[in-house]
């Protein structure tokens, strides 16, 4: 069934309508904004890091330091034409406290310009750009999802040790994909590793053909591409269907399996990646967050609802030492900057760029599931290059 | 009459937002009024001319990351100097892609414009030196705080407004409309059609150029996804709710089609279907747009 | 490039174009005979790959999914053109696109509503389910043989039913002069609703033969639609053999675009498709 922010929006407002009730209204709801995909390619992220922020707020008793929440979602539909105008809405038209989302990477970046002239205290929930925390770091950005280095430079490191020395890059040409492979080549090269070619896949045109048959030809020891949602679950398969699965092995960021296992089948089998997370990641921390979440939604979590459901727990710890008051927003900053959480995906806390210190796992597609064979890179921390905050 | 006079209502209600410096009306009715530029440049097209283009949200995206090139590497902001040279590149870029396309007719045409439209946005989509997907920033915008840009783009839009009337009044107007209802005729009565059609263009794209220059002057910043055809084809959607042939009709379309996203979005999940629907109901029901109202209370 | 795999890269583009042509078909038949630019085409192979992977799933078998999904998606064709497109042929252009990217937002929340957002995989039948090696070093599934296989088939089939039946002579005759068929005592009205359920069925067609080589995603149609746009108009608009070059020439420049000029790979499409109208104006077959 698809999920309704509406009727969760009404939901809340009765159950705060009660509590006002009993205790009387001491303090102004909290104003969080969403800026996030609700229709479009991308509305499934959208709806599992909605929920999941949800979800940790319930786990709160619906409230951050004592304040009611009052969520206000807008459907950005990923498209950063209309980005500056739907940040607008959120910060000078609904006045939100604190600014959450978005899941495009051009959408954050219309929203960085916003935000470091606004000041509006803002939690990047998954897009990767390294701007958002680099040359664009602002005291008031935070980001709880990755970097784009971060999901694919620890990736080299496990390559090279599995004496892939001669690899083949394959990507969306867009700024995620573009991104992902600098950093990579970056380490690859470093440890001594050559790029034989690098093959620019028009986005978001999943057309593979010719390409593969150049990878046929060329013959390289591996290949690692940077793919995502409908064009990875099409590429993986293409790959397996031309033959080249058991010939040259596949290495990617985790984007290329995420949420889209079911829809490769068994073309995924031994694919391995790189992430700050994996479905199956043994701690108590993320057995809880996922039977929480499959029973207040009825679907699997997945890394993006880990960002959003760490987003609202970062926050209230935060908030917290502050009494709840978003409006003394430079101790608020002080006390993100010295949260630590056990996530789900591990110990998790915010670098000086205010980018997310987190390990980075090594996962190996096994039987149909994501297996964590190891940590490629532990407290992997992003080199916000650029970033005037770092010294 | 009763229709000029509600005009100047309009746009007196239109300035009066000015003096109130709410931060975001004077964003949300900034954004509006480009809106309503670009939807009557393009109504010159396609209402007066008889040329329904999918190029027109190229002007528009030359002009924007022009200023942001102006801006960023030569330092250049002031609106005297990044104006006309903004105004001129999308002028000659009207120039070289309606001369090409309009040596093709109907169909034809407008599939030339999308191939056109689709080639600029993947050549700044793929190019990081051009910004890349992500886009890029004005780092100096032209016009100080939001007030400013304000009051300049609501001058634009009255300035537009009087030049396509003037236009479209004089006896070059005229030719325009007397080719979209029959050039053979036109050009048997000794018209040069081509050129006529091709000053037509030229003077669309450049006004689109406007809007695109607004528009980045207002929010500082570009992204590819401002030109393409789902940019063109919003504006030919907002010409056509509004009513085409009129110059009123598009200043219509644009405020509708503003508010109904700001408000439908709130209103429910499937919102887009309800502008799917509106989009049909207005073909099928009001083909003369909302003008096509008024009109038939005048 | 060596003659081997230039030999394969050709095999790679005339495959993408076949798949091509069959969206295409449809669309150019739509718009040559009842002049409506249908921009919902798109939708109805969006619709046929989520009733492939739906009707597949439930029932284990691909063929089952056609044969149901096929008559399905007719009726769907025929009752939009009944409720929408019929009160617009006197129409311009315009109107046309407008509403029928009107109906390409209602099925996108269709498809939304129904199927939700996710990726889903659809497998090739059992049968086909082997692979053929190419080359040295790369295979081609079966399945994708058969689909450029199943694609000559209906071009041919198209063929046939164009030059050889009473429907196609009417379909040939109202492509040239409408009114002269209706002159003729053929009730226009029902050919028409009779061309665009099939023009739907093709397209959906073609989405259910895809599913298993594209996966089902939200949005699959919009990509494929502006290129059999493209394919259509390099074509020759309501030339179903002009659409055939058309596609092929589309698939074998993306193919070589992307090996030859990756930089501008994704501009090279619709640079082709100026070029050709620059040089003949009306396609390749006008």
């Amino acid at each position: 069934m698809p999920f309704s922010r509406r009727t969760f929006l009404g939901a809340t407002a009765a159950s705060v309508a009660a509590t006002t009730r009993v205790f009387g209204a001491t303090k102004a709801k909290l104003r969080i904004g969403l800026l996030l995909p609700y229709s479009g390619t991308y509305a499934a992220l959208g709806n599992n890091i909605t929920d999941a922020m949800k979800l940790a707020a319930g786990e709160r008793g619906g409230k951050l330091a004592g304040r009611e929440i009052e969520w206000i979602a807008v459907d950005d539909e990923s498209d950063p034409a209309k980005a500056p105008a739907n940040v607008n809405k959120l910060i000078a038209g609904e006045k939100v406290d604190i600014l959450t989302g978005p899941v495009h990477s051009g959408v954050a970046m219309a929203m960085m310009q916003i935000v470091r002239q606004e000041k509006t205290l803002t939690i990047v929930t998954n897009a990767g750009a390294q701007a958002v925390t680099g040359q664009l770091c602002a005291p008031n950005v935070f980001r709880t999802s990755f970097s784009n280095w971060q999901t694919s430079y620890p990736c080299a490191d496990v390559m090279l040790k599995d004496g892939r020395k001669k690899v083949v890059l394959m990507f969306w040409n867009y700024s995620f994909g573009q991104e992902s492979m600098a950093a990579f080549k970056e380490g690859f090269t470093k440890g001594g590793g050559t790029v034989i070619k690098e093959i620019a896949v028009p986005f978001p045109q999943t057309e593979f053909q010719a390409n593969l048959s150049e990878i046929a030809s060329l013959k390289p020891d591996a290949v690692f591409v940077f793919f995502a949602g409908a064009g990875a679950a099409k590429f993986v398969r293409d790959y397996a269907d031309a033959g080249l699965r058991d010939k040259v092995p596949l290495y990617g960021s985790g984007f290329l399996t995420e949420g889209v296992l079911g829809a490769q089948g068994p073309a995924a089998e031994g694919i391995k990646t790189t992430l700050h997370y994996a479905d199956s990641l043994d701690n108590a921390q993320n057995r809880k967050f996922r039977d929480a979440f499959k029973t207040a939604t009825g679907r699997e979590a997945d890394v993006y609802a880990v960002a959003g459901y760490d987003t609202v727990h970062a926050l209230a710890a935060a908030l917290e030492k502050v009494q709840g008051d978003a409006s003394a927003q430079k101790e608020l900053i002080a006390a993100l900057e010295g949260v630590r959480i056990d996530s789900p995906r591990g110990p998790f806390r915010f670098s000086k760029a205010h980018n997310p210190v987190q390990n980075v796992y090594v996962r190996q597609v096994k039987g149909g599931k994501e297996a964590v064979l190891g940590v490629a890179l532990k407290n992997a921390e992003d080199p916000a290059f650029g970033c005037a905050m770092v010294k | 009459m009763i229709r000029r006079a509600l005009l100047v209502v309009l746009a007196l209600a239109l300035l009066a937002v000015g003096f109130t410096g709410d931060r975001f009306w004077l964003q949300f009715m900034g954004k509006a009024m480009i809106g309503c530029i670009f939807a009557m440049s393009l109504d010159l097209l396609v209402g007066y001319t008889g040329l329904v283009s999918l190029a027109h949200a190229a002007f528009f995206g030359i002009s924007a990351y022009l200023l942001a090139g102006l801006s960023n590497h030569y330092g250049l902001v002031s609106p005297v100097a990044t104006l006309p040279i903004c105004l001129a590149g999308a002028a000659f870029a009207a120039v070289v892609i309606g001369w090409l396309s309009l040596r093709a007719t109907g169909v034809y045409f407008i599939m030339v414009t999308l191939a056109f439209t689709q080639m600029l946005y993947y050549l700044f989509n793929d190019a990081p030196g051009l910004g890349g997907s992500d886009g890029l920033y004005v780092n100096e915008r032209p016009f100080s705080g939001r007030t400013t840009a304000y009051f300049a783009i609501w001058s634009a839009l009255v300035i537009v407004y009087a030049v396509l009337l003037r236009v479209l009044h004089a006896p070059f107007g005229h030719a325009l409309v007397g080719i979209r209802v029959n050039e053979q005729r036109m050009r048997s009565l000794g018209f040069p059609t081509p050129r006529y059609k091709l000053v037509a263009f030229v003077i669309a794209g450049t006004l689109a150029g406007l809007a695109g220059y607004l528009d980045a002057a207002l929010y500082g910043f570009v992204n590819p996804a401002e030109f393409g055809w789902r940019q063109s084809g919003l504006v030919l959607m907002t010409v056509l709710l509004g009513g085409k042939g009129t110059l009123h009709g598009p200043i219509l379309g644009a405020l509708l089609l503003t508010f109904v996203e700001h408000y439908g979005e709130q209103f429910t999940v499937h919102w887009n279907a309800l502008i799917g629907a509106l989009v049909i109901a207005v073909v099928l029901f009001l083909p003369r747009g909302l003008a096509g109202l008024v009109h038939a209370r005048d | 490039m060596s003659f081997s795999l230039f030999g394969l890269q050709v095999l790679n583009g005339v495959e993408q174009g076949l798949l091509l042509f069959l969206v295409a078909s449809g669309l150019t038949l739509v718009f040559g005979v009842l002049g409506v630019l249908n921009f919902a085409h798109g939708s109805f192979y969006m619709l046929g790959a989520y009733l492939a992977f739906w009707i597949s799933a439930g029932t284990g078998s691909l063929l089952a999914a056609v044969l149901i999904g096929i008559p399905v998606m007719a009726s769907l064709g025929f009752l939009v053109e009944r409720l929408a497109i019929a009160r617009l042929y006197k129409r311009d252009h315009l109107s046309q696109v407008l509403l029928t990217y009107g109906l390409v937002l209602l099925f996108n929340e269709l498809q939304r509503a129904l199927f939700g957002n996710d990726v889903h995989g659809v497998d090739a039948p059992r049968l086909l389910a082997f692979r053929i090696p190419l080359g040295s070093a790369q295979e081609w599934p079966a399945y994708r043989v058969f689909t450029a296989a199943a694609c000559i088939a209906v071009a041919a089939l198209m063929r046939q039913v164009i030059l050889k039946t009473r429907f196609g002579m009417r379909v040939r005759a109202g492509a040239s002069n409408a009114e002269m068929v209706e002159a003729l005592g053929i009730d226009v009205r029902k050919l028409f609703s009779a061309l665009f359920s099939a023009g739907t069925a093709l397209a959906a067609l073609a989405g259910m033969l895809a599913a298993p080589l594209t996966t089902v995603y939200p949005g699959m149609g919009e990509n494929v639609l502006v290129l059999s746009f493209v394919v259509v108009v390099i074509g020759g608009i309501g030339s179903i053999k002009g659409a055939f070059f058309g596609a092929m020439l589309v698939g074998l420049s993306d193919t070589f675009g992307k090996v030859l000029l990756p930089g501008l790979a994704s501009a090279m499409v619709y640079a082709v498709m100026a070029a050709v109208l620059l040089v003949r104006p009306r396609g390749l077959a006008g």
